[in-house]
């Protein structure tokens, strides 16, 4: 590079450092820069800090709120919390943003909304979260005897990932798939406390419960919905919304709202304006709310109603045990249990819609313990089709023999 | 830097809005592409800095920190222009429990709604200028009312009237898909029978992509005094910023 050229550069790289505003006096380099010196100002833009100028400190912030467990800084002045399941924090950008509303639309004929509520509500014992709990069963106390115990054994368990990882050659068709896992395992190993992973055989283990303040709310007995809504609203206030020290985030999950058990079911309107003020409050407190509903009992508008209600929209499905058309077309088929599906993102603070590469993602049961969720991947095509390849190119071979004969 | 791209919705309403007062402006969306933004450009439109129009907003569904930070990116202050009195915000977020302690019915709560609506109106023109109302979700204020949706047609009739008396735009946002199950969906087709400018967000058909958020189509009735563009459907996509709103015609981005 001619000297000269070079020093042109450098001249553009200070301009543009003074609009960073990185540059309080850089007035001497501007009309001296004939003779300035290029060592200096490398060196000088070498000791500045790394980062963006542009990208936020959070340092002074995170320091406070670091201490909690269970909370981290999301973009636009949010804050997460993890929703106890790793891959699905991932796939939301970081976990459920405080103060939301999640709606989960349940399938028909299978339970799976329950693992998410189980997970989301086993890592709030786990962070010491206080906790609020309603469903239409006879016994919602019967619910805490069934959440997920979390498993401690992390570097054992990464140790023998890695192991897998490494033994022998592997066929790298799918190479997202592999990012991402290497992604993840740094994550957890960063973050190890923000979000744990379920073993979902394992009972949570007593002390868990212990000193924990759990709220659980038989649906059935409230006629209406007021006294309900007054116990979510005391419950949120224990939580309220404070910038400068946020000491601790609720959760609140209500299982199938409108299932035909709760004999408010009938009043849609009731229901969703008990939304939309259980929506505002949470806004305004420091919690999440989850809310599963079943989308096939209850009308068609109602249920749209609730999807635009809803800050972040998921839908869970079963799959049949043995569809042989779909085993087919999805890798790893036997070890699904079901399809999770991610309708809305949450947009708070920012009106950027945040758009998925998946939108539908495999539930499966790591060596059926813990939950993760996968992109759908298309089988490599079998035999038959192997043959179609192997047959062209023997088409084309013998055009080209063709070819030379003639 | 990148060119300036021109503002195909700007040009779809008529360009420059000098003479958009009076206009009644309905913004209809789903669930998949929310047409939230539409609403956040109407907001910035009225409060720019080169003209002195005030805007009066009902949001049933963010609270004001939720469009201070988004207006913020766009280059406007809302608490700035909340204190100078250009924009008078109403969080109605809580409205129906504080009238359920009162033992309100619904009627009331919306009559005393538009009670302060009007005396919002009539605050803002001490200096007569163009006056915005922005109702963010009448969904939501349906629900508000307790789904008693010929109290929310008389509210929006009263608010109509606005129009008319003082010359304000009323700009609404509703959800098309939730009224799509049902057999006469009065509501949406009185809104749309009452709007100068439909705006419609949808998603692709082709499905969700990273550069193209979805498609507006406007169609501007031409009612409000501007006939070049009197029936007119306009179609384009868009792609939504922090900072701006990107639109461009199908097929011209490569």
């Amino acid at each position: 590079m001619e000297k000269e050229e070079f020093v042109e550069n450098i001249v553009c790289v200070v301009d543009f450092l003074r609009l960073c505003g990185w540059f309080t006096n850089c007035c001497i380099l501007c009309t001296g820069v004939d003779k300035i010196d290029t060592g200096t100002v490398i060196s000088m833009a070498v000791n500045k800090p790394r980062g963006s100028s542009f990208s936020r400190n959070f340092t002074a912030a995170s320091n406070t709120i670091s201490q909690i467990p269970g909370l981290k800084h999301g973009p636009n002045g949010t804050m997460f919390l993890s929703s106890g399941i790793p891959d699905l924090d991932k796939i939301l950008g970081g976990g459920f943003t405080l103060g939301s509303l999640v709606m989960v639309m349940e399938d028909p004929e299978a339970p799976h909304h329950m693992l998410l509520i189980r997970n989301f509500m086993s890592q709030g014992l786990v962070h010491n979260q206080p906790l609020l709990y309603a469903s239409p069963a006879k016994d919602p106390r019967g619910f805490l005897g069934t959440l997920p115990s979390p498993m401690f054994s992390k570097d054992e368990k990464s140790r023998d990932r890695d192991a897998e990882q490494e033994k022998g050659l592997r066929i790298a068709w799918q190479y997202k798939k592999y990012f991402g896992e290497q992604n993840s395992e740094f994550q957890r190993d960063g973050k190890s406390e923000y979000c744990n992973d379920f073993d979902l055989r394992k009972p949570l283990e007593r002390h868990f419960y212990s000193g924990q303040q759990i709220d659980c709310i038989r649906l059935q007995d409230s006629a209406d919905l007021t006294t309900f809504h007054d116990r979510c609203s005391s419950f949120l206030s224990q939580t309220p919304r404070n910038d400068r020290n946020i000491t601790c985030a609720g959760r609140i999950a209500i299982q199938s709202l409108g299932a035909p058990q709760c004999d408010f079911s009938d009043k849609e309107c009731d229901m969703l304006s008990f939304i939309r003020s259980l929506k505002g409050t949470v806004r305004s407190s420091n919690a999440v709310a989850v809310i599963t509903y079943p989308p096939s009992l209850v009308s068609p508008s109602f249920s749209k109603r609730l999807q635009h209600l809803a800050d972040t929209l998921v839908s869970v499905k079963a799959i049949p045990d043995e569809d042989k058309e779909m085993a087919k077309l999805l890798t790893g088929y036997q070890d699904m249990v079901g399809l999770l599906s991610v309708h809305k993102v949450a947009r708070i603070n920012t009106q950027v819609p945040t758009i998925l590469e998946a939108t539908t993602f495999s539930m499966k049961l790591q060596k059926r313990r813990s939950l993760i969720l996968e992109c759908l991947n298309q089988a490599p095509i079998d035999g038959s089709s192997g043959s179609s390849y192997a047959s062209s190119g023997s088409c084309s071979g013998s055009s080209k023999t063709g070819a030379l004969d003639f | 830097m990148n060119v300036q791209l021109p503002n195909l919705l700007e040009d779809a309403l008529g360009g420059g809005g000098q003479k958009g007062g009076g206009r009644v402006v309905l913004i209809e969306d789903c669930v998949e592409t929310s047409g939230a933004f539409v609403l956040h450009h109407f907001l910035k439109r009225s409060l720019s800095p080169n003209s002195s129009d005030a805007v009066v907003f009902l949001s049933f569904s963010q609270p004001f920190s939720h469009y201070d930070r988004i207006l913020r990116k766009m280059g406007c202050n809302l608490v700035v222009q909340r204190d100078n009195k250009r924009l008078l915000f109403f969080d109605m977020q809580m409205l129906d429990s504080v009238g359920r302690e009162e033992e309100k019915t619904s009627e009331d709560l919306l009559l005393a709604l538009y009670e302060k609506v009007h005396k919002a109106v009539e605050i803002c023109l001490s200096p007569p200028r163009n006056i915005t109302i922005i109702i963010d979700d009448v969904s939501l204020l349906e629900v508000a009312a307790n789904c008693l949706s010929n109290i929310v047609l008389d509210f929006l009739h009263y608010c109509y009237s606005l129009t008319a008396e003082f010359g304000c735009s009323l700009i609404t946002l509703n959800h098309e898909d939730i009224y799509s199950s049902l057999d006469k969906p009065s509501l949406l087709l009185q809104m749309e029978y009452h709007a100068d400018v439909v705006i419609k967000a949808e998603p692709l058909s082709t499905g969700l992509a990273t550069d193209v958020h979805g498609q507006l189509t406007v169609l501007d009735k031409g009612l409000g005094g501007c006939f070049i563009n009197s029936g007119k459907i306009r179609n384009f996509q868009f792609r939504i910023k922090d900072n701006q709103v990107e639109y461009f015609y199908p097929g011209s981005r490569t």
